[in-house]
């Protein structure tokens, strides 16, 4: 592995990497280095000998780190300011069986978020700025720090998610937000999946900021916070906030949740660990390796796919994002074909394989296709950035 | 007027195939949605950057998003400019067309399509107002949260090239925060969709990219966009402050103390002159700035918000505080800020510029703001979202005196540098344009402008789309 300690270092590498043929597979702290296609005889080049806070007023609600810093290490100095990553970046390591420290460099280049994602945005959105070598071993910048800019193409958005395969990030701007005062999770118990997709979307409906939706059927209920939540399926909506606000925003949530079905209430601390266990798909966590997928589609959606695919398939699966975030296990090797239709069916999305047997992996792609016109111009792009496709070339279809 | 900003020169070999052009544009759209005498191209030849125009070759108005697929087929296979264009609404000239240009207007369509409540998502036709999705949508308790001062003409297709904003976007982000997928033709007719009622890009990120591109990547003929569920209530709070580092001062404490209000927006002394003399709202004369800060929530909520926001105004000294007990209140705090841009348009000319800087420099740029006009020998107010550091400097001059008009060109980008140079950028959200092209060599690097112009091309390899913009003239490949 390569790891350079300086931008600088970072360019001569990939410079000298153009002119002797050689590629690279970008990584951070390597903790979510299976995601992607494999791509054969890469060498990897690491940003964590990139560190360090470079610039944060907590007034301004910015910070300016170097990529390879530990998350760990962002999170403890946004937490000393009572601050936060409002996209709420998931840890893999759990699901992935990895170790080591991810980077702040990796959530952004996988473009990594939680629970609430579907109302604070991804990470891609609170990302302000980037400064990152190109396939021509060229340091450049785009974005900013700040967050209103049209200045040129949005580069930005364009690197985050693209899993190292435009750039090789060395420096990240993103915004961040103030620790909410107080959470608090109201659970309804005993819905269906497709009940709960209704209970969920109502409760979007109304004006309390729900920050949080997600439904734990029975399967998975019991994984969670060690089993305390009660018998049968959880639909969990979670309010953050000023104390005050949130007793009156919880009280009337509760009034329009009851005609769901049972409700209770968990206080600060089970929630927090709610929802970083929904964040970090706890009960799949288990390694057992069994072939796991993440698919993003309408919230409405979700439940749809799964009672689909459970006509003809073992599929264990909960859901997050009001609905759209399905994290499914399934009993047998993946049939991406089979599930991919099923999604564009029910009115599109897409399924990531983000775990799988190495010969699974292999033989499915892990991102889902995009129509050819979408795939020629990606290729494109790629090519403008990295024309010499020293990049992790292959590891997104192109 | 002075003419300080050049245009590609028109391809005489498009000009000379003018009436041919026309003919062939003629098989492809219905009569109705085809400009071309020179009478009816006149409104089309400008846009809200009133300093430059051109009148363009034809101007298209397709119905669907076949005959924009058709009509792209055909300028590509011709290597004929197009520009698209919304309303007309832009500030920074994005859509002035050019001698050579063939306009496509989408203005003929202008559906919502869908909405979807349980999904919470509305999918329009491009030439749909921003107003008009939450008026639709208002009914059933939600919104659309971007909106641009111009909201009420602006289309979401110029909202999408220009990445817009507007006066609520601390708390609800801007366009593409809000985006959540479009229908594109691409140059050479394709079309194509990215993104829909999911989230998150399946591969690289090209809505984000498109959004904001200033019709340089295609055109939007459709896009589906995020709904939010109306709060409960909001409610605007005046404090008036003896100076502008005091309001500054003000504004990074309510920031750094963890309260997000929806919006935080900026008058100084010229501003609140102005605007107070057109729209009456009871504005404090004897106050140096101004700030209108706004929450949203229950009544309890916003009181208990409100009483912590005013607890800091007060340590910065506030002068005055109106806190208002009715809409009838409310609306008349807001009335005097929405129309500082027509207030000032009474008076004089003004250009009005866009650049953003972070927050812990506000302070320091006006008082270099004010420092550039002066020199200059002309007037400037401010009117600004303060929240998120997007400055709205008004250059005010008279137009009809070229040597004062170029003036207010030059002061307009001594104070875009300034932002630069403070840590900001040329524009929040007016856009490139053909305004502040020329300056974005002080923004980028070379390789930096030369690494995007690639990525254009991977779009747009011929440059025909809205060829005169975003980027300087001299070093295109």
């Amino acid at each position: 592995m390569l790891i350079p300690h300086s931008e600088t270092d970072a360019a001569y590498v990939i410079r000298s990497a153009v002119a002797d043929g050689r590629k690279f597979a970008l990584c951070g702290g390597n903790t979510r280095s299976g995601f992607g296609n494999a791509t054969e005889g890469a060498e990897a080049l690491s940003s964590r000998g990139l560190t360090g806070i470079v610039d944060y007023d907590p007034a301004e609600m910015v910070m300016t780190v170097k990529a390879g810093t530990p998350v760990a290490e962002v999170e403890a100095a946004l937490a000393a300011n009572r601050q936060m990553m409002a996209f709420e970046p998931m840890d893999h390591r759990g699901i992935m069986g990895t170790s080591g420290e991810p980077t702040i460099g990796g959530v952004f280049a996988a473009n990594v978020s939680g629970p609430r994602r579907f109302v604070a945005g991804a990470a891609r959105d609170s990302l302000l700025g980037i400064r990152f070598v190109n396939g021509s071993g060229e340091l450049l910048r785009a974005g900013g720090r700040v967050m209103k800019n049209v200045t040129g193409l949005d580069l930005v958005k364009l690197l985050a998610g693209s899993h190292g395969t435009l750039g090789f990030l060395t420096e990240v701007t993103f915004r961040v937000l103030p620790v909410p005062q107080t959470v608090e999770t109201i659970v309804i118990s005993g819905l269906d999946d497709e009940t709960a997709a209704k209970a969920m979307a109502a409760a979007m409906a109304l004006p309390v900021e729900v920050s949080g939706a997600a439904h734990l059927p029975q399967t998975v209920r019991a994984r969670f916070i060690d089993g305390a939540l009660p018998e049968n399926e959880a639909t969990v909506l979670r309010l953050e906030g000023l104390a005050a606000s949130v007793a009156v925003r919880a009280e009337k949530l509760v009034a329009v949740m009851q005609a769901f079905g049972p409700v209770i209430r968990l206080g600060m601390e089970d929630s927090l660990s709610l929802w970083r266990e929904i964040r970090d798909v706890h009960p799949y966590a288990n390694g057992a390796g069994r072939p796991l997928w993440r698919v993003s589609m309408a919230p409405m959606a979700g439940c749809q796919l799964v009672a689909a695919l459970r006509m003809e398939a073992g599929v264990d699966a909960y859901y997050d994002w009001q609905g759209g975030l399905v994290w499914m296990q399934m009993e047998a090797d993946p049939e991406a074909d089979f599930l991919r239709g099923y999604i564009r069916a029910l009115g599109g999305g897409h399924a990531t394989l983000i775990r799988a047997s190495k010969s699974a992996r292999a033989a499915t792609p892990s991102f889902e296709p995009v129509p050819d016109a979408v795939a020629a111009l990606s290729a494109r792009v790629k090519q403008k950035l990295d024309p010499a496709g020293i990049f992790s070339p292959g590891k997104m279809g192109w | 007027m002075a003419e300080a900003i050049a245009f590609l020169p028109a391809r005489a070999s498009v000009l000379s195939q003018r009436d041919n052009i026309v003919t062939d544009l003629a098989r492809l759209v219905p009569a109705d949605c085809l400009i071309h005498e020179e009478r009816e191209l006149a409104p089309f030849e400008i846009d809200a950057f009133i300093s430059y125009r051109r009148v363009p070759l034809a101007v298209v108005l397709p119905r669907t998003t076949a005959q924009v697929a058709a009509v792209m087929k055909y300028c590509h296979r011709h290597a004929i400019p197009v520009v698209a264009r919304g309303a007309g609404t832009s500030l920074s000239g994005g859509a002035i067309p050019q001698e050579d240009a063939v306009v496509l207007g989408l203005s003929k369509m202008s559906r919502v399509l869908e909405v979807d409540y349980s999904n919470r998502t509305a999918t329009v036709q491009a030439g749909v107002t921003n107003l008009s999705i939450s008026e639709t949508v208002g009914i059933d308790g939600f919104f659309y949260a971007p909106d641009p001062s111009s909201q009420l003409a602006c289309t979401i297709g110029g909202n999408i090239g220009m990445n817009s904003g507007g006066a609520h976007c601390l708390k609800y982000g801007v366009t593409t925060n809000n985006l959540l997928g479009v229908r594109m033709v691409l140059v050479d007719g394709t079309v194509i969709e990215l993104g829909g009622k999911h989230l998150d890009a399946a591969g690289y990120d090209l809505l984000g990219l498109v959004c904001g591109s200033e019709g340089q990547l295609g055109i939007v003929t459709e896009a589906t966009v995020r709904l939010i569920a109306k709060p409960e209530g909001a409610r605007p709070v005046l404090f008036g402050f003896d100076s502008s580092e005091e309001a500054g001062a003000c504004v990074a404490d309510i920031i750094g103390s963890g309260i997000i209000p929806v919006a935080i927006e900026f008058m100084d002394k010229p501003a609140i002159e102005i605007c107070e003399a057109f729209a009456k709202a009871g504005y404090p004369l004897d106050v140096a700035a101004l700030l209108i800060v706004e929450v949203e929530g229950s009544e309890a909520e916003m009181d208990a918000t409100l009483k912590d926001i005013v607890e800091i105004a007060r340590r910065h000294q506030v002068k005055t505080v109106r806190e208002c007990q009715s809409a009838t209140e409310a609306a008349l705090i807001w009335k005097g800020r929405k129309s500082a841009f027509g207030a000032t348009g009474r008076i004089a000319d003004y250009i009005c510029m866009d650049g953003t800087v972070p927050l812990g420099k506000l302070s320091y740029v006006l008082e270099k703001t004010a420092e550039i006009v002066e020199r200059f020998g002309l007037r400037v107010a401010n009117v600004f979202h303060a929240g998120d550091g997007n400055m709205h400097p008004l250059i005010l001059f008279n137009a009809n005196d070229p040597e004062e008009a170029m003036k207010a060109e030059e002061a307009g980008n001594e104070i875009l540098k300034l932002c630069v140079d403070a840590g900001g950028c040329l524009t929040g959200e007016h856009g490139v344009g053909i305004e502040k092209r020329d300056l974005m060599r002080h923004q980028f690097t070379q390789p930096e402008l030369d690494q995007q112009m690639a990525i254009r091309s991977a779009f747009d390899e011929q440059w025909i789309l809205n060829p005169s913009k975003v980027f300087p003239l001299e070093g295109r490949r």
